[in-house]
């Protein structure tokens, strides 16, 4: 009789997903035995499980351990990422906090919800294999729906859930499907011994490459490339400012995470290959950003457009397949991460009770009225375009940095074109806060709440710290790049 | 002397004062104002340290270096010679001098509007004397965002498309700058097997002719649209005419400088080969320059968009001078960017004088002023004159070292930009006649104030310049000469020894093997990876060298 082998388990190793968890299930509890009014205090109670998380990912910097009979990796890469997906979460959790109450949905559910798609991303960062990262995806991808129709009062609102489910489930539909056909390529779903069969030869190539390109469409979905982006200004647009800026920035990093992971450790064989596949893909995600960016009247739009655009500045590390280019992504998704979620919460604090203002419009005169978040805004604006001395222009250095190494001289001329068009709309945001005659309707004055002055305070540190001091985080970005 | 971070101390005193206008209430308008002037003075005087302290050698001078972004060998290194030095002093001048000419001109925003020119002036100065190109990107691009805001916020009717027309041209220009410059970077990297960005080491290193071309294309690109050449000159117009005084003066007097200051730094020494096979269009280009811009100019019947094409005017002389490469020619021109910023730098502060009395620059508005305000007629006068390059006065010094060096170069050059020179005469001396001279026809001058003390104070400095470089310039051409001389020798190919013996650049498919290779022993660390990519490449180039020398 054969012996069950029950495998090694090592909580220390899940402590971070093992405490947002409990963090958020805790959060389900106190819920229910919180009066309507008191709930202020669990906000912080889900800071307090990320925190604690970010601590305990910290700590495991440096380490690198395979887990669950080979199903779960830490290692640095994991850390740093896991690291992105926690600031992010964590700042949109202090964006939230005034924006929840004034909108009435301060629930436990919906930090609860935050929590577990961190978890879910967790699972997709250090999943060693495709069925943990599918796990992960759907986790999370399940949390954001409802998250986006979180505000269920509002229509906008429900249609972006909507939107963002079918599509979503479309996408993933892709991926296990991709999952599907390597697995019968090569006999497994673990990412090395993929890797291995691919190199030896044993695999069925064809399959390989089929399976390889839907699992492109999976993943591009959720990293909003081109053509894969339809869902995201809809999207970005209907769900709540807070629920907006953590879509950006988590989520989108743990994708990238397991994209990275996928395609570095059970294809690097096909480098040859699939670097064109990469190439394309990034053109176009940063051309179409950019340029759909330009004629929208809605600052959530433009920013989804946006955010498409630098996922496409992103790709441009994928194309190298080098360890370099995977740092300079680390780094980007760092920075982008402060930048992002800098600029969503000045939309936030501008999107005022019931009815979100988010017209160009709505900015007239900001610069001059709350000269504090005017500020704020120009900088993370300015660190969008990639102008020094900001994080964004350092990040967009090394990128170009990554793929002129590799020698895509080309690639690198249609992103800094592609950066100059980006000047454009991001000005517009300028130009209607300092530049345009003050409009009869005079701008109410906005209440900012400590906990977004303090997520405002982290992402201009970000921003600019990071530009002009990004020596220690380039170091530990590269530590962290998964190619030895 | 050695001790003192000099330029630091430059480039950070505006920073600073920066900062301290952020906790000054609004309201104190004066207060912020005064501030704001005297850090600027202060700097103007502690920049007057670098004259008397400047030793007359090519040598960089004043120099600072500090590992910034070990990872990327970025250097926050700093230093001037002889042809940086008059510019960066030019710089603190002209700032102060903005700060003072402000005063009254600028009444809304005015902390927002010293917090810019503040900044502006950090960047310029920092343009000016960083020594590492991702230190010098960061400055060039920095100048961007103050002079964006100064030209949008304080602007005229048109403000918004003039300062995103700025915007746009300039960045378009130094994004693919950036682009070469990483491309050097791995170049160098590839040659020498280190990391750095230090634009000395750059100076003479041996490229490819064929690459060569298209980087120095890139970095002429930058460069032309700052200064403006034709036909890249369109923003100049219309910023010039939207922006405020001050930022006319700063656009004029600091601003187009930084792309003459390009040529000389990187274009010239860098790229030396496309230099010498480029000069005959880039030298056709800038006489179509000082011609259309003076054709232009005359036909202008507002004063500023007169001076500003004047300047694309100017600006041609400069170009064609230092693209005829000879000492004299560079020298003149050098000495034309000072020049330059001091006289348009001044035309710009007289059209302020009177948009601030009339509200209006058309020409046709005034007539007969020089009755009315005789000081300032006299000031105008002068200024006119040393733009038309009357000898005695310094515009005069500046062209005609040009033409003596084009003419050395070039007989056919020499003699179409000379007519420049006469053109210049017709449209300056024609506007001052229309402006000034005649009866007061129109009554709304009839009751024009004379400047007062403030005013007479700001201009008198610049005055006394023009007297200065136009009766001594000596000193000044004998501190710059060695630089230039340095910087020819560089040029001259003849001259030029190799940084490490010359190489062929890897073919494609050496270039992929070590791709291979690389990805194959890397590290964590770059050092420990920059020695290990010498090794792979000095095999890889010791492989195809021997290939190319055996059928010999």
């Amino acid at each position: 009789m054969k012996q069950l082998v029950i495998p090694d388990v090592s909580l220390g190793a899940v402590g971070p997903e093992i405490v947002l968890v409990v963090t958020a299930i805790l959060l389900l509890l106190l819920e229910v035995f919180t009066a309507r009014k008191e709930k202020g205090y669990l906000a912080y109670t889900a800071l307090g499980g990320v925190l604690l998380a970010s601590a305990m990912t910290a700590n495991m910097n440096g380490y690198t351990e395979m887990n669950f009979s080979g199903m779960y990796v830490v290692d640095n890469f994991a850390s740093f990422f896991k690291l992105v997906c926690l600031l992010g979460t964590g700042m949109t959790i202090l964006v939230s906090v005034t924006y929840t109450i004034n909108e009435g949905i301060s629930n436990g559910e919906y930090y609860a919800l935050l929590l577990f798609a961190t978890s879910g991303m967790f699972f997709m960062i250090s999943g060693s294999d495709m069925v943990t990262i599918f796990m992960g995806l759907e986790v999370m991808s399940i949390s954001l729906y409802a998250l986006a129709g979180y505000t269920r009062n509002r229509e906008k609102s429900n249609e972006a859930a909507l939107k963002y489910f079918v599509l979503g489930a479309l996408a993933s539909a892709f991926l296990l499907y991709g999952i599907a056909l390597i697995y019968g390529a090569t006999g497994s779903t673990k990412l090395a011994i993929i890797g291995d069969s691919l190199r030896t030869g044993i695999a069925n190539y064809h399959l390989i490459i089929i399976g390889a390109a839907l699992l492109v469409v999976g993943f591009g979905f959720k990293i909003s490339a081109v053509p894969f982006h339809m869902w995201a200004p809809d999207v970005y647009q209907g769900a709540p400012a807070p629920v907006t800026a953590f879509m950006s920035s988590g989520p989108k990093a743990a994708t990238f995470a397991a994209f990275l992971r996928v395609f570095n450790e059970a294809l690097p064989s096909m480098q040859a290959d699939w670097w064109q596949i990469f190439w394309i893909l990034s053109v176009m995600t940063m051309t179409v950003g950019n340029i759909m960016a330009l004629r929208q009247t809605d600052v959530k739009r433009m920013l989804a457009y946006s955010s498409i655009a630098h996922a496409g500045y992103i790709l441009m590390g994928f194309t190298t397949g080098d360890w370099f280019g995977v740092s300079a992504i680390l780094f980007y998704m760092l920075v982008y991460t402060f930048m992002n979620i800098g600029v969503f919460a000045v939309v936030t604090i501008v999107a005022r009770k019931n009815e979100e203002k988010t017209t160009f419009e709505d900015y007239t005169g900001l610069g001059y009225k709350h000269p504090i978040i005017g500020v704020t805004l120009v900088v993370l604006l300015f660190s969008l375009i990639g102008i020094p001395p900001t994080a964004g222009f350092v990040g967009k250095f090394y990128i170009f940095m990554s793929a002129l190494q590799q020698g895509y001289v080309w690639l690198v001329i249609i992103a800094v074109v592609n950066s100059v068009i980006s000047v454009f709309y991001y000005l517009r945001l300028t130009i209607v806060m300092y530049m345009t005659e003050e409009t009869t309707e005079a701008l109410p004055s906005l209440s900012l709440s400590p906990s977004l002055v303090t997520a405002l305070i982290i992402s201009i540190y970000g921003s600019l710290w990071l530009g002009v001091m990004p020596s220690s985080y380039i170091t530990f970005a590269q530590a962290a790049s998964l190619i030895p | 002397m050695e001790s003192i971070p000099l330029l630091s101390i430059l480039i950070f005193t505006p920073v600073i004062g920066m900062l301290s206008l952020i906790f000054v209430d609004n309201k104190n308008k004066n207060l912020i104002r005064s501030l704001a002037f005297g850090i600027s003075a202060i700097n103007f005087l502690v920049s007057l340290l670098l004259l008397t302290n400047f030793k007359t050698t090519h040598e960089m001078q004043f120099v600072e270096k500090h590992l910034w972004i070990k990872d990327f060998g970025v250097y926050y290194s700093l230093g001037v010679d002889g042809i940086s030095l008059f510019l960066v002093l030019l710089t603190t001048l002209t700032a102060a001098i903005c700060f003072a000419s402000t005063w009254k001109a600028i009444t809304k925003h005015v902390k927002e509007f010293m917090i810019s020119m503040l900044m502006l002036e950090a960047g310029m100065i920092g343009t000016f004397c960083a020594l590492d190109f991702f230190l010098f990107y960061i400055f060039w691009e920095v100048m961007l965002i103050p002079m964006y805001f100064i030209i949008g916020i304080w602007g005229g009717q048109r403000r918004i498309y003039a300062a995103v027309k700025f915007f746009l041209y300039t960045m378009i220009g130094s994004v693919l700058m950036l682009v070469a410059i990483i491309w050097m970077y791995f170049h160098y990297n590839e040659l020498t097997g280190e990391y750095s960005l230090d634009i000395l080491s750059y100076h003479g290193l041996p490229i490819d002719p064929a690459i060569q071309i298209w980087l120095f294309l890139a970095f002429f690109l930058a460069f032309a649209i700052k200064v403006p050449m034709f036909p890249f000159h369109t923003w100049l117009p219309d910023a010039h005419v939207e922006a405020p005084t001050a930022g006319s003066v700063i656009l004029a007097g600091i601003l187009l400088k930084m792309g003459t200051y390009g040529f000389l730094r990187f274009s010239l020494p860098i790229f030396p080969e496309a230099t010498i096979a480029s000069i005959n269009w880039i030298s056709v280009l800038a006489i179509i320059g000082i011609v259309y811009g003076a054709l232009v100019a005359m036909v202008q019947s507002d004063i500023k968009k007169l001076v500003a094409y004047s300047s694309v005017s100017h600006l041609g002389f400069v170009v064609l001078g230092i693209f005829a490469l000879n000492t004299q020619a560079i020298e003149g021109g050098l000495l034309q960017m000072i020049n330059h910023g001091l006289s348009t730098g001044a035309l710009f502060l007289i059209v302020g004088v009177l948009y601030e009395r009339r509200h209006t620059r058309l020409i046709s508005e005034y007539g007969g002023i020089a009755a009315k305000m005789p000081i300032f007629a006299v000031i105008f006068m002068v200024v006119t004159l040393s733009s038309i390059g009357l000898p005695g006065l310094n515009g005069f010094v500046g062209e005609f070292l040009i033409l003596l060096g084009v003419w050395e170069s070039n007989k056919l050059f020499a003699i179409l930009a000379s007519t420049g020179v006469v053109w210049a005469a017709i449209y300056m001396l024609w506007m001052y006649q229309r402006v000034m001279f005649g009866k007061v026809t129109n009554p709304k001058n009839m009751d024009l104030q004379d400047l007062n003390l403030r005013e007479i104070s700001y201009f008198a400095p610049l005055l006394i310049l023009i007297f200065v470089l136009g009766i001594f310039p000596t000193p000044v051409i004998k501190m710059m000469e060695p630089s230039v001389v340095h910087l020819i020798d560089q040029v001259g190919i003849e001259n030029r020894k190799p940084l490490v013996t010359v190489i062929k650049e890897p073919d494609k498919k050496s270039n992929s093997n070590y791709k291979k290779l690389i990805s194959a022993n890397n590290k964590n660390i770059i050092t420990s990876r920059s020695e290990k990519l010498t090794k792979v490449l000095n095999h890889v180039y010791s492989n195809s060298n021997r290939k190319k020398n055996s059928p010999q």
